[in-house]
């Protein structure tokens, strides 16, 4: 239709490499530090014998969502064990750790920030709509051009991808809170910092908690798609079964995605849960 | 306006040493001859508050005479114009007025939780306005007893006793004393028992009185209310009305009341400040705004805009303590009156009939008389009875009981006694809550009338 193609993959292209060349220390400082995490965390896990990391994970979910959950959570991670899984499975946990950590980190205070400015808010909204409506596939190639290939990108990827929702109801939850609460908050002279913590936060808290909880489930999606830059773990599994055409091993792979996701979904789901049943009728 | 503080290069740097008002401080025209040399604790000097963007140009327009309704047309909000008020110290100050009338914005500026558009506020002479964010913080610690809400605003998340201590943990109050200062201030309001409850576990009159709780324990002189008890049934927040008033007594705070009821106001507020479009139109005690309004707008309000809240004779009357019956013996109705320390009784049949008024000494001199009847009470010896209808407005009420110099009996649509209203004491019986709960339509039809004598 016209002569001229807009160049928006030369202009990406063209983008990213510059930041590639210019912040090079500063993405190999970052790299350094979740390989560090990620690390610290794999070889924690595998320091511990199978069975007694299994039995921690169970009495963790018995004390926060009952025993149900930890009956549940007893046999899935046997099976995984059973069916000789177990090291994919503690790779996967440590990258979905590592990532949830970053996007905590990071989404609290964005989501407090957007909460508090309206300006803030205002510029938020449409990068967030768009990093979590792209394709997550796409954030792979800049992802390895940054940070190459393996575990890293894989926690970049995911957190670029899993870090909106977390952030869009942190927000909402913190200006949903009744104008009389805070109203009270500062008749009784809080300070800012006492007002989010003391009343805006734990008030907000159901929601944050269901941020929390998309945000894993947004996580634990990213996998597999990590698995395809290296990022170690159920997702290689789940691959190699597809590469062979191989839907037993496929499928085994996937329920343990699946096993770890509905433990994770609803030992948040739980923690909301309680927090309502004292707090509200 | 020639205040003293707003002469002053900075109220910051040179706090007042000594906070008593000066006479500058103190216009006589907010002052009324009642309150005279009292001490003023809370003051407003030509407070105003717009909202909306360009809040000045709106200001400007109602300098030069225009109304709220045209500042709206410029997209601003009127919601405080122009208002200076004098608060005294350990007073419950009324403010009272429709909705949109602005009480709560002008509640809300009293301790900045709005921003004033113009004017000041003193807080024992100290102009808050101009206080940086860390000194009116310091202020709303010291001076204000934080606010109590219609909505009550206690945390879900906090239990009773931790919602109670909640002003004294911003302030930095340590464990024990908080603790100690928390229970005191929960067995103030009754909830002794609560203390672990969440607040989903309680009802709205015991959360709302976590609400006063959590406000006395701070135990600052200024105590804020707005419209506390509006969102608790009728009988729930007459208690709390009634406890307030005990509370009061006790503590002695200098209360800001907003309500848009007037039983409520009368009962409550040693002053009131009646507000209209965002103005105070009048402030005075309850007995000076109902016999003498300032305009049409308050009379109307006190006639009864809102005709279910004004008071009726059935609202100020109380139980009637003891009657004689038309059958009782001279000796009968003469003991009845020792026993209750009465001087006189209404005479009433079987029915609970008014048929007169009889005193202790007319009865003497019927015992006197050798050829007065013994069995019943002489008719020609009983006086009229002053009767007013149970749904005769409180004005009437006020005028005839100035007149009488016997209690006025209230009977209902049948004629029945249901009550009395004694002479003289009529403010202090809008401090105890009626006998019916007529929450109906004011029947302005109920002139009082004197019954006659004889049977
Ligand atoms: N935050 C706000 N933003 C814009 N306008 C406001 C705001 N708060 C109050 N107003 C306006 O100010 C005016 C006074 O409101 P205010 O809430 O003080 O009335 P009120 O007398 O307390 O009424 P009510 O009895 O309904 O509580 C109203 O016209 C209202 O629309
Ligand atoms: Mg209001």
């Amino acid at each position: 239709m016209f002569d001229v193609r807009v160049p928006i993959r030369d202009w990406i292209e063209t983008a990213v490499r510059y930041l590639q060349r210019q912040f090079a220390t500063v993405f190999d400082g970052f790299a350094d530090v979740v390989d560090a995490i990620i690390g610290a965390l794999l070889s924690g896990f595998q320091a511990v014998p199978p069975l007694l990391l299994m039995g921690a994970i169970v009495l963790l979910v018995l004390w926060l969502a009952g025993w149900r959950l930890a009956l549940f959570s007893a046999i899935g991670l046997l099976l995984i064990d059973n069916i000789g899984l177990w090291t994919p499975f503690l790779n996967t946990l440590a990258l979905v750790v590592a990532a949830q950590l970053l996007i905590v980190l990071v989404g609290l205070p964005l989501g407090i920030l957007a909460a508090s400015s309206d300006t803030a808010e205002r510029i938020m909204r449409p990068v967030l709509d768009f990093m979590q409506t792209m394709p997550a596939f796409v954030y792979l190639i800049p992802a390895v051009m940054f940070f190459g290939i393996g575990l890293v990108p894989g926690v970049v990827a995911t957190f670029v991808f899993a870090l909106p929702p977390l952030v869009r109801l942190v927000n909402l939850g913190i200006r949903q809170v009744p104008t009389d609460l805070i109203e009270a908050a500062d008749a009784f002279g809080s300070t800012r910092w006492q007002k989010l913590v003391k009343v805006q936060f734990p008030v907000a808290m159901p929601t944050v908690l269901a941020g929390l909880n998309q945000s894993i489930m947004l996580n634990l999606s990213m996998v597999v798609i990590a698995s395809m830059i290296g990022a170690r773990g159920l997702g290689t599994e789940v691959l190699r079964g597809i590469q062979r055409i191989n839907v037993g091993q496929g499928f085994e792979a996937g329920l343990a995605v699946v096993i770890l996701a509905i433990i994770l979904d609803r030992l948040t789901a739980s923690l909301g849960k309680r927090q309502q049943r004292r707090a509200r009728e | 306006m020639t205040t003293s503080t707003a002469a002053e290069p900075s109220p910051r740097t040179h706090p007042r040493p000594d906070d008593r008002p000066s006479a500058s401080e103190c216009p006589a025209d907010a002052a009324t001859d009642a309150s005279a040399g009292k001490r003023v604790k809370l003051a407003a000097r030509d407070l105003s508050k717009v909202f909306g963007p360009r809040p000045e140009r709106a200001l400007e327009l109602l300098a030069q005479g225009g109304t709220k309704a045209d500042a709206q047309k410029l997209g601003a909000a009127v919601g405080v114009y122009d208002v200076s008020l004098d608060i005294h110290e350990g007073e419950t100050f009324v403010l009272m007025g429709l909705s949109g009338s602005g009480k709560s914005t002008l509640l809300r500026l009293l301790n900045r939780l709005h921003e004033p558009t113009a004017g000041q506020v003193l807080v024992d002479g100290l102009d808050i306005t101009r206080l940086s964010r860390r000194e009116l913080l310091a202020v709303r610690r010291e001076k204000f007893s934080g606010m109590v809400f219609q909505q009550f605003a206690i945390l879900p998340h906090r239990t009773v006793l931790d919602n109670v201590a909640y002003g004294l943990e911003v302030q930095g109050v340590g464990a024990d004393e908080r603790r100690r200062r928390a229970l005191e201030a929960t067995a103030l309001v009754g909830l002794e028992g609560w203390e672990a409850y969440y607040p989903a576990e309680l009802s709205g009159g015991m959360q709302q009185r976590v609400g006063l709780a959590r406000a006395l324990a701070v135990d600052a002189d200024i105590l804020l209310m707005d419209e506390a008890f509006s969102a608790l049934d009728p009988l729930i927040r007459r208690e709390m009305q009634d406890e307030l008033i005990e509370l009061q007594a006790r503590v002695n705070k200098t209360i800001v009341f907003v309500t848009h009821d007037l039983d409520e106001a009368l009962k409550l507020g040693d002053r009131i400040a009646i507000m209209k479009d965002a103005r105070v139109v009048q402030v005075g005690t309850a007995e000076e705004i109902l016999t003498d309004p300032a305009d049409e707008y308050v009379e109307a309000f006190i006639e009864g805009v809102d005709r279910a809240s004004v008071l009726t004779a059935a609202n100020i009357m109380q139980p009637v303590k003891e009657t004689a019956l038309l059958r009782d013996g001279p000796n009968t109705a003469r003991t009845k009156m020792r026993r209750h320390g009465l001087s006189g009784m209404l005479v009433v049949d079987r029915e609970r009939r008014v048929h007169g008024y009889v005193t202790a000494k007319s009865l003497g001199a019927q015992l006197e008389d050798p050829d007065a009847p013994r069995d019943r009470i002489d008719p020609e010896r009983m006086e009229p009875a002053v009767v007013v209808d149970m749904h005769e407005p409180l004005q009437g009420v006020i005028g005839l009981a100035s007149e009488a110099s016997k209690p006025i009996g209230v009977i209902d649509e049948r004629g029945r006694l249901r009550g009395v209203v004694v002479k003289g004491a009529i403010l202090a019986a809008l401090a105890q809550p009626g006998q019916t709960g007529n929450g109906g339509v004011v029947a302005g039809s109920g002139v009082a009338r004197e019954e006659g004598a004889g049977v």
